[in-house]
């Protein structure tokens, strides 16, 4: 049972995978001039976007917490409503923290605001998709020892390593260097970006050197 | 011998700060060796010999009668060659691009202070940093100078301005009015003082030499940076000056006499803020323009500008005025301004600049023949002789010209090597004392560090194994070695460290602390090897169990230390505390959930399951906070918190959920208040906005709240008298800040005759040693009469208030919202975040550290000379005296680290009754924190010492770190001394 999980979250974490690294090959077959450092926004964009629906694509077909009691059409729009707002709510958190970390109120705002979407696509969609939108279950999630299945490990292992690979990716700016990719944000976006891959990485070995140790409570 | 925590760090970082004076004093020589002052003509070289003699052997007469110096503090080279210049020096524009002038960019090398910059214009060698430390009392300059030459040759000089001179060279000016540099808010005065003499001066023939060194644009640039609207006014002021100057020197120059020279030029820039001291391309570019009637007039807009170095001035004008050049001069003759002269003087002139630099490669470096520099000047005076040859035969052909322009382009290859190689010399390190300081430090950080599982432990002492390394063999042994060692080195050949001035006695005494500490950090290591069982239990405990903010304080100082090492990341080192201190409030964010959710979890479903889960939990979280906590206290901590759940619930639950918020969005505000470092320092910043001149209203207005706000803040710990004293020294502060002119009282308008403000600097003096006063009396009372704690609480806080209010007065208007966030975010965090989080004494002293130190940037420092705030020196004096000067300046510097730390003092002492030994462990955190970097850059710097930014980037911030250990010693002094108290009652 245990080692099928794993095997499944470890091919959801290879798609995920897979489409990132699609996201910076495929689109300059079809934009012209496309390239990370140079039309970083646009990159911004398509990478967020893939992830999001990889993820949502995978939620549908791996149903890795399957809700007990089946719902109608309303309460299913309703959920689909608040996740929206949540993950909206989000970007405007994550992009309000950059900002206190001394990111340019006014100019390079899109700039901000993009790299804070593809924070929330990392960390919050992730969670949006999992656990649904109950704030009390990701503070269970977040707490100590609060997971309870491999799913919310790989959660929590994702997600820390996405904002600390933001966190990291920080610290070549004030680097005399004068490289493009030291220009804001494209080192916090990459560095968000492969703490993410490595996060995907990490989650499913850790999960299976750990997996005598790691007993779930049953609900 | 058993100490107590307190105590044991207060002696380690006592040792410290003599290890780092000792190597401040081996990595800052005074001196750097230089030739003494010849007198007369001893070393003036003949021509270079040709196959047959020549006959001009004595010194080039004179190329010019006059010399008019005109000095313009802090003129940045856009300031006359840019659309400045155009704009409000329109004569001079003229003079450069149509008169008979030579214009240059001069580079001036860090640190661009006036009184180094002073120096390298005039004996023409690069000063050492030191004297960055010596410019605020300048003594004076022994080495052979160009004034003193003129001065020997019988050339009289009179000067007018900036004092620095008149200190620099004492008796040299056969006429002289000096004017003070300190009082930067007065930009016209200093002026007009220079200029009311230049009528008389100017008719008057019975001068060689005039000095004029203008301060007013230095003063606006220090006021309101170089883009202000008073910039334009005093360059046209300027142009005037030079205008008249000009034409006077003009209609006076006969047929038959030399013609005069006129020099303008300026010490150093300016950069955007409007400061100095560093070395960024704005500071260390200045103009420099030569007029004068030999010169060939130019036709046209001048094309690019040539840079030449600062020091070349001094060779130039010693050749111009027919002076022997200065011997320690590293600089090469402006050619340009010899042009008009015969090929042979030419070549006469360069030969002499050659052999003088020649002379002092040979003097400083020992294997000086083999130096390119030297066999390219030997090969120049070589060929240089067969062209006098060719030229005494009277041979005037095509052939002479070539072979001379060919000399004269070897000799300018030559003397540019010689420069380059020479300069290199400055940097001249005392090893032997750094060597010995760097050891002194690292053994206090090792054994500081080993100290660490029993000086926290909740007993709080730590035995030092003093008695059994004292008698041992190895003291003996290592001592008589060191003493070996030092007598070697000492006796070698031509050392001239400090170290080895110093008294024998004090010497072995050095010697002897060495060994011992080092005998003392062996058996301390042999000790914890013997009883392996007991410690390294606990840290394998607690490692599983850490806290994400124990491993966020442990990877912010390693990150913080690791980054050291990096040139930008010293320059943007706020950009390092800042983050650290937002991440540590995002992790404080997360805490404060846990905390408040679990107990929510625990409330919410009463049933005992959780109620038990939640119960371990919490007893967990006391494990991983300090093993020493035992599980009644923690009982009863849940005890309480379980009932009294709906309370909490209320507001101060969710007051201390927002409390990191706020605290993040304070900091981010005061981030924006100044902008510091280097590579985003031009950005706008409220600062700026504020002190500029048309937002006077914006600043009296937000000084006056924030004033009204530090009193709120403060008062509501004082004593009713401290009180009363607090709320007419913060008048007294505003009606400072109003005599000085930086803000404005409502009701008078007109009126604005700016004074010093000395009476009232000295009305807010006077109620800053009352408050301290009082405070002092309190402690005292409770030292002798062991009262109960709540006198010492009154009194600290006194103390505190007291702080406060000198900071309020020396701070400049647009930073006292600095403080008031200071006050603000002190309070919020105690009330809301450590109270309910009860984290221990030592987590709570590095977030002190943290917060201290990113108030230092907060309040406008850099790791960069020029941010020092000089002008709170002289706050309440009439003129410079020194010790107050320099208290008052390391005040203001070190203001966010000190009143953090006497907070922290403050907080400690008012948990004793939670954890009685607070007080032992916050000092013993303190010096251990700030010690760990100190150590790590003082290697760091010597490893780097042949660095390119080792004087622009990190000698600056040496500096800075030297004088925090010695104001933290000071500071964990005032600590023990609380906790002595403390202790005493216990026994009681
Ligand atoms: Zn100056
Ligand atoms: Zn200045």
């Amino acid at each position: 049972m245990k080692d099928t999980e794993i095997k499944r979250l470890l091919a959801a974490h290879i798609f995920c995978i897979f489409s990132i690294i699609l996201t910076t090959v495929v689109p300059s077959l079809f934009l012209e001039n496309f390239s990370i450092l140079g039309t970083h926004l646009t990159w911004l964009c398509i990478c967020s976007a893939c992830v999001a629906s990889v993820n949502i694509i995978l939620y549908i077909i791996l149903k890795p917490n399957p809700s007990s009691k089946r719902s109608s059409l309303a309460q299913k729009a309703t959920r689909f409503l608040k996740c929206c707002v949540y993950f909206f709510v989000s970007c405007l958190l994550f992009h309000g923290i950059i900002v206190l970390y001394g990111a340019p109120l006014i100019e390079s705002v899109l700039e901000t605001f993009l790299f804070a979407v593809l924070l929330s696509t990392f960390t919050t969609l992730h969670c949006l998709c999992m656990l649904g939108p109950n704030i009390q279950a990701w503070i269970r999630v977040f707490s100590k020892n609060g997971a309870l299945s491999i799913w919310d490990n790989s959660l929590q292992i994702t997600t820390v390593c996405s904002i600390v690979g933001a966190w990291l990716g920080a610290f070549p700016i004030p680097l005399d260097w004068e490289r493009p990719w030291q220009v804001w944000p494209i080192s916090c976006s990459l560095g968000a970006t492969f703490g993410y891959v490595a996060g995907l990485i990490i989650a499913p070995l850790w999960i299976y050197w750990n997996r005598k140790q790691l007993t779930y409570k049953s609900r | 011998m058993r100490l107590r925590s307190g105590v044991f760090a207060s002696c380690c970082l006592l040792v410290e700060a003599l290890g780092v004076g000792l190597f401040l004093r081996g990595f800052f020589p005074l001196p750097v060796k230089s030739l003494p002052r010849r007198g007369a003509r001893g070393d003036r070289p003949p021509e270079p010999p040709p196959p047959v003699s020549s006959n001009w052997t004595k010194i080039p007469a004179p190329l010019f009668k006059k010399i008019v110096i005109v000095l313009i503090d802090a003129l940045r080279d856009d300031f006359v060659f840019g659309s400045k210049g155009r704009q409000f020096m329109p004569y001079t524009t003229e003079l450069v691009e149509r008169g008979t002038s030579h214009s240059f960019i001069a580079e001036a090398k860090a640190p661009t202070v006036t009184m180094p910059r002073i120096k390298a214009l005039m004996t023409g060698s690069i000063p050492g940093f030191i004297d960055v430390i010596m410019n605020l009392n300048s003594p004076a300059l022994l080495d052979d100078n160009l004034i003193w030459q003129a001065k020997t040759a019988g050339k009289r000089i009179i000067f007018y301005g900036d004092d620095t001179w008149v200190k620099l060279f004492p008796k040299h000016f056969v006429e002289y009015d000096g004017t003070s540099s300190f009082f930067v808010s007065d930009f016209k005065e200093v002026d007009d003082n220079v200029t009311r003499h230049l009528d008389t001066v100017l008719k008057r023939e019975d001068w060689d030499i005039l000095i004029l060194h203008y301060l007013g644009l230095d003063h606006i640039g220090h006021l309101t940076g170089p883009n202000s609207p008073l910039v334009g006014p005093k360059l046209n002021e300027m142009d005037n000056i030079i205008k008249k100057i000009h034409t006077s020197l003009l209609s006076k120059e006969g047929e038959l006499s030399l013609p005069d020279l006129l020099v303008i030029c300026g010490d150093h820039g300016m950069s955007e803020t409007g400061s100095h001291g560093g070395s960024s391309l704005e500071e260390v570019h200045t103009p420099l323009l030569l007029i004068s009637s030999a010169f060939d007039r130019k036709s046209g807009p001048l094309k690019s500008l040539v840079l030449v170095q600062q020091t070349d001035l001094a060779v130039t004008l010693a050749i111009g005025l027919g002076l022997p050049i200065s011997r320690n001069s590293i600089g090469n003759l402006i050619l340009p301004v010899i042009e008009a002269k015969t090929m042979r003087e030419q070549l006469r002139f360069l030969h002499l600049n050659g052999f003088q630099l020649s002379q002092l490669l040979q003097e400083n470096v020992p294997a000086y023949e083999k130096d390119s520099g030297f066999e390219h000047f030997k090969i120049a005076e070589k060929s240089h002789g067969n062209w006098i040859k060719l030229y005494l035969e009277g041979n005037n052909s095509e052939v002479l010209i070539n072979l001379g322009k060919k000399v004269l382009k070897q000799y300018l290859e030559a003397l540019r090597i010689l420069s380059s190689s020479l300069s290199k010399q400055v940097a001249q390190y005392d090893i032997y004392s750094m060597m010995v300081g760097t050891v002194i430090v690292l053994e206090v950080v090792l054994l500081l560090l080993l100290s660490i599982p029993k000086a926290l432990s909740s007993g709080a002492e730590f035995e030092v194994p003093l008695s059994p390394p004292l008698c041992s063999l190895l003291f003996y042994l290592m001592c008589l070695m060191l003493c070996a060692v030092h007598v070697v080195v000492c006796t070698s050949a031509e050392s001239l460290c400090y170290f080895c001035s110093i008294s024998w006695l004090s010497a072995l005494g050095v010697m002897m602390l060495i060994s011992a500490l080092f005998c003392i950090i062996l058996s301390a290591l042999g000790k914890m090897c013997t009883y392996p069982k007991v410690p390294a239990k606990n840290p394998a405990v607690s490692n599983s169990n850490w806290l994400e903010l124990d491993v966020l304080i442990v990877a912010g100082t390693i990150g913080h230390v690791s980054s050291l090492c990096a040139s930008s990341f010293i320059e943007e080192e706020h950009q390092t505390w800042y983050f650290l201190v937002n991440t540590l409030c995002l992790a404080l964010c997360q805490e404060m959930c846990r905390h408040y959710f679990l107990v929510k979890e625990c409330d919410l479903h009463q049933s005992s399951s959780t109620v038990k889960k939640s119960f371990e939990e919490v007893k967990e979280m006391a494990h991983y906070k300090n093993d020493s906590v035992d599980i009644p206290e923690c009982d009863l901590k849940l005890g309480k918190i379980a009932p009294s759940a709906e309370i909490l619930k209320g507001s101060e639950k969710w007051i201390g959920l927002a409390s990191p918020w706020f605290i993040l969005i304070f900091c981010r505000l005061l981030r924006s208040l100044n902008q510091t470092g280097v590579q985003w320092a031009h950005r706008p910043d409220f600062g700026h906005w504020l002190t500029s001149s048309d937002h006077q209203a914006e600043l009296s207005i937000l000084a006056a709240i924030s004033l009204a706000m530090i009193f709120i803040l403060v008062q509501r710990r004082c004593s009713l008298v401290s009180k009363i004293a607090m709320a007419l020294g913060l008048l007294g502060v505003y009606s400072y800040r109003a005599a000085i002119g930086n803000v404005a009282f409502p009701w008078q308008q007109d009126s604005k005759d700016i004074s010093k403000g000395i009476i009232e600097a000295r009305f807010v003096y006077v109620f800053v040693l009352g408050i301290i006063f009082t405070g002092t009396k309190d402690l005292l009372k409770s030292q002798v009469i062991s009262t109960d704690s709540s006198t010492k609480c009154l009194g600290l806080w006194d103390v505190y208030g007291g702080l406060v209010l000198l900071a309020a007065l020396l701070f400049r208007p647009h930073n006292l919202p600095v403080l008031v966030f200071c006050l603000m975010i002190q309070a919020m965090i105690t009330k809301y975040i450590w109270k309910p989080l009860n984290f221990d004494a030592a987590q709570i002293t590095i977030m002190h550290y943290w917060f201290g130190q990113a108030f230092f940037y907060f309040q406008g420092n850099s790791n960069s000379i020029a941010t020092v705030d000089i002008s709170a020196g002289f706050v309440g004096l009439d003129n410079y005296v020194e010790i107050p000067a320099i208290f008052l300046t390391g005040f203001v510097t070190y203001t966010g680290p000190l009143l953090w730390a006497v907070h922290l003092l403050c907080y400690l002492s008012s948990e004793v009754s939670r954890n009685s030994a607070a007080v032992g462990h916050g000092c013993f955190c303190y010096a251990l924190i700030c010690s760990i970097p100190v150590a790590a850059y003082i290697v760091l710097v010597t490893g780097l010492r042949y660095h390119l930014f080792i004087w622009s980037v990190f000698s600056p911030k040496l500096l800075y770190d030297g004088v925090h250990v010695f104001i933290t010693a000071g500071v964990c002094l005032f600590f023990t001394a609380m906790d002595q108290n403390h202790s005493r009652k216990i026994q009681d």
